[in-house]
């Protein structure tokens, strides 16, 4: 395990590449300019392909078609970008394919501002594009984390046949802090598993008894569609099984909490530091940090209980906001939720989320 | 003793193909699949579909297939050839496919001369959605959307790819061909081959353009269909070979 001092974009491909991703294609945008960068600095030097797109548009595009290689495949934008590129998702996720997308947000909507939000909450667990497909969404709050989640993301495209996407932050994608990068897969393995993807991959036919047919409707292996209702209701049962298998999250001083701060990604790493003063000021705070905003950890809330809890904080860079109607969905007003936010590329405080948890909290 | 001298190509699943009755489109996917066998590429190669009824080869295409987003095809298959340099990658699009929607993803993968060959079926309307204007719509041609003609004030003039795409420097093979005749689907096969031929020597993009019919949307019959190309398609898309090397 190596421990190192890197920028949060780099860290992210460096993550990728360890984990035996072999091709990137994006289009420039800021805050995650450094990505497509790193990316073709490296790809020559592992073997791998870098492409630059001429758009997000056709970056997507591109990830589709490599993805139906059975290679390790990725892309990464920011907001608007990934608005262009839910063509190409929508039909990833139709055609199962096993990729990885990474949204480092920036401030919405439209251009919005370059900084850091968490703007695109809805987007990107309810529809990164049309059908109703789904994904699996990481959502990293530090920067070992984005190594950690990115890392893992290729595994869990290959496990579901599905596209996963990391949810970064411009705030992470920009700082630098030490980070353990994972180790390298080896190419023995990426070959072994490539050979393996061979059972549905379309890169020729090489002896098949039938040929390969990829696209929205098909089973990956299979010579041609399916009704596709049939089809909408695999997928249906593939994202049901992530509610038992998938379901990750941070349990933070919740066992005597009064009131739960609730926050994800870098909203959650400042929340999380927000209890500790709380807690140090003698206040009786915990955190639930989702790990994975898809599928939404509902049990964390489920087991909570609600005869002691004065309250819960909700917060995230969005306003409107957005992540806090899933936590008012499960927690159906068995105690009260307030928020603390902002939006179009301010951070939040750490004095603001104190200060609206001492007002909901009430007298000590 | 019989001899066959003339089957159904190998590439080709055995299925009724559900194409109009005179249309081009089955003519010029067999052409495709009889050149794949003759090279021995059945077993190797990958064809992207565009959207349109280009896609509707699905069902007669016998070797590996993807349906890619309407206008994606140059991009799918820029990569697939990327990641796959021993794939041979095809793929098979109409006008309003390769000229409009997708008009970024096919001149960008011409400019960087991805190696890859593209068929590009011009009927000079978006057949599948009900022959609504194209960007090769003829000049005065009526359309479901250009109900009065096409005229140059609001839609200017009808694209040509070819010429377009060679003022570009990496582009190998340029080739506008038709299917009218014998002798005019004998060069069309010609064709096809120079452009596998040109990805097999590892020459870079190649594309080759059908002067296509769609008797359906032009209200013609399929014999008048092949009359309205030789008069009026052809003197607007000139054939021949624009790039060679
Ligand atoms: C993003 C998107 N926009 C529009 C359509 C609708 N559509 C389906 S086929 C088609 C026309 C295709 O025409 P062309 O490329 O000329 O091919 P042809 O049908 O003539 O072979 C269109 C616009 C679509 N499928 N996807
Ligand atoms: S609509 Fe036109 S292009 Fe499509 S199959 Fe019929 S004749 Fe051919």
């Amino acid at each position: 395990m190596e421990r190192v001092v890197m920028k949060g974009c780099e860290a992210i491909a460096e993550a990728a590449i360890r984990a035996g991703c072999r091709f990137f294609a994006g289009y420039p945008i800021t805050p995650q300019n450094e990505v497509p960068e790193y990316f073709s600095r490296k790809m020559p030097k592992v073997g791998g392909v870098y492409l630059q797109g001429e758009s997000e548009t056709a970056s997507a595009a591109m990830l589709y078609g490599a993805g139906c290689t059975g290679i390790r495949a990725m892309t990464s934008s920011s907001s608007c970008g990934i608005s262009l590129m839910s063509e190409a998702i929508a039909w990833m996720a139709g055609a199962n394919l096993p990729v990885v997308i990474c949204n480092v947000m920036r401030g919405g909507p439209g251009i919005g501002s370059i900084q850091p939000s968490q703007q695109d909450y809805f987007q990107a667990t309810k529809a990164s594009g049309n059908g109703g497909f789904r994904m699996l969404v990481l959502a990293p709050s530090t920067l070992q984390e984005a190594v950690d989640m990115v890392y893992s993301a290729f595994d869990l495209a290959m496990k579901y046949k599905n596209p996963v996407l990391v949810l970064a932050d411009g705030f992470t994608g920009a700082m630098m802090e030490p980070v353990v990068l994972p180790p390298a897969k080896s190419e023995e393995f990426l070959a072994a598993e490539r050979k393996e993807n061979e059972a549905w991959a379309c890169t020729g036919r090489k002896g098949a008894a039938q040929r390969h047919h990829l696209g929205c409707g098909v089973v990956p292996g299979m010579a041609t569609r399916m009704p596709l209702e049939e089809k909408n209701k695999l997928d249906f049962a593939k994202y049901e099984s992530w509610k038992t298998t998938e379901v990750d999250y941070e349990d933070y001083q919740t066992e005597d909490a009064e009131l739960i701060i609730t926050a994800y990604g870098v909203a959650g790493r400042i929340s999380r530091s927000a209890v500790d003063l709380l807690r140090a000021d003698g206040y009786k705070v915990g955190l639930i940090r989702p790990r994975k905003i898809h599928p939404f950890p509902e049990i964390a809330f489920e087991k909570l209980d609600y005869s002691k809890l004065r309250g819960i904080l909700s917060c995230e860079m969005s306003i409107p906001p957005q992540y806090y109607y899933d936590v008012d969905a499960v927690v159906r007003r068995r105690t009260p939720i307030a928020t603390c936010l902002r939006s179009g590329g301010e951070i939040i405080s750490r004095n603001a989320i104190i200060e609206e948890a001492k007002k909901l909290y009430g007298a000590k | 003793m019989e001899e066959k001298i003339y089957k159904r190509p190998a590439g080709l699943q055995d299925n009724i193909n559900g194409y109009c009755p005179g249309c081009f489109h089955p003519g010029i996917g067999k052409l495709i699949m009889s050149v794949m066998e003759e090279f021995d590429l059945l077993e190797r190669s990958v064809m992207v579909d565009g959207i349109g009824c280009v896609a509707s080869n699905m069902s007669y295409i016998g070797i590996d297939e993807l349906n890619t987003p309407h206008g994606r095809p140059c991009a799918v298959a820029s990569a697939i050839k990327r990641c796959s340099p021993e794939t041979i990658v095809v793929t098979y699009q109409g006008d309003g496919d390769l000229a409009s929607i997708g008009l970024a993803e096919t001149m960008m993968a011409a400019n960087r001369g991805d190696n890859i060959s593209v068929f590009f079926v011009n009927n000079a309307n978006y057949g599948m959605t009900g022959g609504q204007m194209a960007p090769t719509t003829l000049m005065g041609m009526k359309t479901s959307t250009t109900p009065y003609g096409r005229n140059a004030q609001e839609h200017g003039y009808p694209m040509h790819m070819c010429e377009v795409l060679n003022t570009l420097t990496a582009p190998s093979y340029l080739a506008r061909v038709t299917l009218i005749d014998v002798p005019h689907i004998k060069k069309a096969r010609e064709a096809v081959k120079q452009a596998i031929q040109h990805q097999l020597d590892g020459k870079g993009f190649s594309m080759v353009e059908f002067v296509s019919n769609c008797p359906t949307n032009w209200g013609l019959t399929p014999q008048e269909s092949i009359q309205f190309i030789k008069d009026k398609m052809l003197p607007e898309f000139p054939l021949g070979e624009f790039r060679n090397r």
